[in-house]
């Protein structure tokens, strides 16, 4: 059986590890290094790093970040935040990054899904999409700059959309759910893994255990982010690891 | 010294730190004198066959790595590198490889059952990797230092099929599909996942290189 991916995500802001709700109201956690290089001891299977405010300005600093944990990580990680152009994908992927998270820069320009795949290889190209349900319409809405602006586009829509301009996963994040421990948003998981043939990590509301197993077995999520819950030593990777053991889903043996 | 071919392909950063870990230094080049006379040769690479073959042709490069293999030196493909090493690929149409190991690439093939459809292409994560019954002993190869629980990092959508059996070294099973996670052919060997991210399991099979 294939085994499910349990990748812990640090969201950075400057030099911070930093946590909020529904990706708003920021707090700082620690050293995004030091959390990181204790994920990969305990058996972390890869790693996110997403610069939050990186669309902004000064990416100089996520460099530094991703270098040096690069050095001491021997796991895939995932890069993300203000990466516009194949020039700034390459200056991460020099640095150590492994794949890179792409989200604003797409929907404004989803040929770039397609450059990336073309120059580095779709394994290399990440589409993370903020997902955010209308409880109007019942369906959901991608957002970016962390669920702040409006797309307009139609979250199930554009993520086959990125599978055929070819990218190689996707990192749907529930900004409902987010940063709540409440649980995933299931059903946004499930509805978009019937919809494309792509690996999918979902991410965003994990609040225990349970929800690990249920992301798995009901919305069929390939891989799984985890943030606060591992920040907030609410889990830990054995644990996740142990207990998804237990309970018939297969993950790595560390 | 690892030299490792760069003909702007793939991602080197984490394979030469990993040999740097280990205490060995590395150069990435593409000069072919020192391509020619390297100890030990990492041809690394992702992305697609065709644009692989097209860098490594057009960068002078196939017959320098050539002449590396028939001297005798240890030699080590890594995902597309590993690819690159067989006669041909179907991958995006048929392109024509290195031919130093008899066989083909081609698209991963789940064989459809009641939880194929778990089974995604790429194929992106951890598998353990075995042993074959036909295939080669692991006692001298990169698998030397290697137990058959341990798993390693795998991200691909074509797999290799070697004409002889005794080329395989290890077959990591996805769904009913079976991989070639690792090839050999004397001081040739290739591997589809990525020991430079398959935590202290990769450090373990880029040590055994070294010992060859």
């Amino acid at each position: 059986m294939r085994k499910v991916r349990i990748i812990p995500r640090l969201d950075i802001k400057g030099p911070n590890l930093i946590k909020g709700i529904h990706l708003e109201g920021l707090r700082v956690i620690g050293n995004p290094y030091d959390f990181a290089k204790q994920y990969y001891e305990e058996g972390a299977d890869e790693l996110i790093y997403m610069d939050i405010v990186a669309s902004l300005y000064n990416r100089n600093n996520l460099t530094d970040i991703v270098e040096k944990t690069a050095k001491d990580i021997f796991v895939p990680l995932t890069v993300g935040g203000g990466v516009r152009s194949p020039e700034d994908a390459n200056k991460l992927l020099k640095v150590g990054a492994d794949k890179i998270a792409i989200n604003t820069a797409a929907i404004k320009n989803p040929a770039l899904i397609s450059e990336l795949a073309r120059i580095y290889g779709s394994q290399c190209v990440v589409v993370s999409i903020e997902a955010k349900k209308d409880p109007k319409t019942g369906s959901w809405e991608a957002y970016t700059d962390n669920g702040r602006e409006h797309t307009e586009k139609d979250v199930i829509r554009w993520a086959q959309e990125a599978e055929e301009l070819g990218a190689g996963e996707l990192l749907i994040t529930s900004v409902d759910n987010e940063g709540t421990g409440k649980g995933f948003d299931f059903e946004l998981i499930e509805t978009i893994s019937k919809k494309v043939e792509i690996p999918i990590i979902a991410s965003g509301g994990m609040g225990s255990n349970e929800d690990f197993i249920k992301v798995v077995n009901d919305a069929h999520a390939d891989a799984v982010a985890i943030a606060d819950m591992l920040h907030y030593k609410k889990t830990s990777i054995p644990s996740i690891r142990d207990f998804a053991l237990s309970n018939t889903v297969n993950v790595r043996q560390f | 010294m690892v030299t490792v071919v760069d003909y702007g392909i793939g991602n080197v950063f984490s394979v030469r730190n990993v040999f740097e870990k280990l205490g060995v230094r590395t150069e990435l080049t593409s000069d072919s004198n020192k391509i020619i006379n390297a100890d030990h040769l990492i041809l690394p690479g992702v992305g697609a066959f065709s644009v692989g073959m097209e860098n490594l042709t057009k960068a002078n490069l196939v017959e320098p790595v050539k002449e590396f293999v028939k001297k005798g030196n240890p030699f080590l493909g890594i995902c597309l590198g590993m690819q690159m090493l067989l006669d041909k690929s179907y991958e995006f149409g048929e392109f024509q490889g290195l031919g130093l190991i008899e066989g083909t690439v081609e698209r991963i093939q789940i064989p459809r059952s009641k939880d194929s459809s778990k089974y995604k292409i790429p194929h992106i994560g951890w598998s353990e990797i075995e042993a074959t019954s036909e295939g080669q002993n692991w006692t001298g190869t990169i698998l030397e230092q290697t137990q058959s629980t341990d798993s390693f990092y795998f991200v691909h959508s074509y797999s290799v099929r070697t004409k002889k059996p005794e080329n395989l070294l290890a077959t990591a099973m996805y769904g009913d599909f079976p991989i070639q996670a690792a090839i050999s052919n004397e001081n040739i060997f290739g591997v589809q996942f990525h020991p430079e991210k398959s935590g202290n399991f990769g450090f373990k099979v880029l040590n055994s290189f070294l010992n060859i």
